[in-house]
């Protein structure tokens, strides 16, 4: 695996690198008026963590954050283990689920901001809905198709289902069930931050909405900028353990 | 297959029962929801005076075009991509890692650019939707059997006739599901763009409902939405499988 890491390694050096230049030549096509250069937002950014504001706006993203991949983990997985456990039921709700995690959930905010005020337990309960799907979805195919001398083994053992689901299921679906916690962690932090530019009055997202009413260009960029490699730097370490665990 | 359609039509049908008997009894209250036959009698009556078949209009137009400019510009870079190895080997980390990217912290700055108007918004459904359509179509194109290859240099088949009657036939079912993913990239792009800030759109008038408690217009346009974006979905899985089907791998 070596080499080939290596290889990743240097490409997304390459990548990142591109992508800088692209930005500084864009800046330099449309100036002042629209964007920041890589520089200046950097800078900016340093600036911006020397704020009590701004410790204030990000903690409060990362709390409404945690909560909500916590609750979309324990949910998904209760979910997929039931619904892969239980083959007709697996089956019926397969691809509404799949239906669901393709609908633009954003319009199901309203109705959370309804029943929850808001705030951050509606913020939470948004990026929950987001990670459920991808989790539940991931869990439930790596139960189904987890390799059935094991199972028939565990029969064999007349283990009852809960030992069942912690010794051989569980253990034989880590690789998968890994991947769909990638991804709903993902989803979870984009649909936190997505339902904190719609309506909140904390956040990363508050915070890049109201510097548009500013036509605060430095915050917009440093805003972004830093929760775009947030998201990539988590991504891209989850990644490698994803392929680590799948190669085992 | 019969006995599984009658358990997905059971959870729906239960699921609205269920907020129905919430609704009436007064477990969920009027100012959260209505109950569900008051939404369904909203909605026709909205889809009767056509109120909103404008925004709704204006929603559906955008939403194609980012998705249509989304799907051919992506099938265009995906089979550029496939001819330069070392290019690709580039930007496989920008594909692995995009996804996990709130593209839609990248509308305020786009809003700043181009003014609030239906750009931004065709933008963010585009930048959403064109990965889909580039790593799909990659996808399509590695599976293209080698035989097939072989074949066609055999026959002495120029690339235009080599992309006419062997890759693309191929890659058929997967320029399908790029399909999919970019229509419901698009539509999650343009619809949540009209809902954080914009004038006009499905998007905004929900929003512009919320603001004013007026539960009455804002359910019923959740709800054409939700029925919009599932039924596109599942028209084209439905496509999908057919065409799975009939090549044996479905």
């Amino acid at each position: 695996m070596q080499p080939l890491e290596n290889a990743t390694f240097r490409n997304t050096v390459i990548l990142i690198v591109g992508l800088f230049l692209v930005w500084e030549l864009a800046y330099l096509v449309v100036g002042d008026v629209a964007l920041r250069s890589p520089w200046q937002t950097v800078k900016f950014l340093g600036e911006l963590m020397r704020t009590d504001l701004f410790w204030l706006h990000l903690a409060d993203s990362l709390k409404a954050f945690a909560v909500a991949l916590a609750i979309a983990v324990v949910l998904g997985l209760l979910i997929g283990f039931a619904l892969g456990l239980h083959r007709l039921s697996g089956e019926a709700m397969e691809p509404m689920l799949v239906a669901l995690y393709s609908i633009p959930k954003i319009t199901l905010y309203p109705i959370i901001l309804l029943a929850f005020g808001i705030g951050i337990s509606a913020k939470i309960a948004f990026g929950a809905i987001h990670g459920i799907i991808p989790v539940a979805l991931f869990t439930l195919n790596a139960v189904r198709t987890t390799r059935p001398i094991l199972i028939k083994t565990g029969r064999v053992l007349k283990l009852s289902p809960a030992v069942m689901v912690r010794e051989i299921l569980f253990p034989a679906a880590v690789p998968e069930i890994f991947t769909g916690i990638r991804v709903g962690f993902s989803l979870t932090l984009i649909g936190t931050v997505l339902g904190e530019m719609f309506a909140a009055q904390r956040g990363l997202g508050y915070m890049l909405m109201s510097a548009i009413s500013l036509y605060n260009i430095d915050l917009i960029m440093s805003v972004t900028f830093l929760l775009v490699v947030l998201a990539a730097s988590v991504n891209m370490t989850l990644l490698v353990i994803d392929r680590r665990l799948h190669h085992r | 297959m019969s006995r599984l359609r009658l358990s997905q039509i059971a959870v729906v049908a239960g699921f609205i029962l269920l907020l129905e008997a919430l609704c009436l009894a007064g477990v969920i209250d009027k100012i959260t929801m209505p109950p569900p036959h008051i939404i369904l009698r909203d909605l026709f009556r909205m889809l009767l005076t056509g109120r909103y078949f404008g925004e709704i209009g204006k929603s559906i137009v955008n939403v194609l075009v980012a998705f249509a400019s989304a799907y051919l510009v992506g099938v265009i870079i995906g089979t550029i991509l496939h001819g330069h190895k070392t290019t690709r080997e580039i930007l496989d980390p920008l594909f692995a890692t995009y996804y996990a990217i709130p593209v839609f912290a990248f509308y305020p700055l786009f809003i700043v650019m181009f003014g609030l108007g239906d750009g931004p918004q065709i933008l963010i459904g585009f930048m959403l939707a064109v990965v889909a359509v580039i790593i799909t179509t990659l996808n399509g194109l590695d599976r293209v059997p080698p035989v097939l290859k072989k074949t066609a240099r055999v026959n002495g088949l120029n690339a235009l006739q080599t992309a006419r009657h062997i890759t693309l036939p191929f890659c058929t079912p997967y320029l399908l599901t790029a399909a999919k993913l970019a229509l419901a990239y698009a539509f999650i792009g343009v619809i949540g763009s009209e809902f954080i800030m914009a004038r006009s759109g499905m998007g905004y008038e929900i929003s512009y409902a919320y603001t004013n408690f007026d539960n009455a217009t804002m359910y019923p346009l959740i709800l054409v939405i939700l029925l919009l974006s599932i039924a596109a979905n599942s028209l084209l899985s439905r496509w999908e499988r057919m065409l799975l089907a009939r090549r044996g791998q479905g």
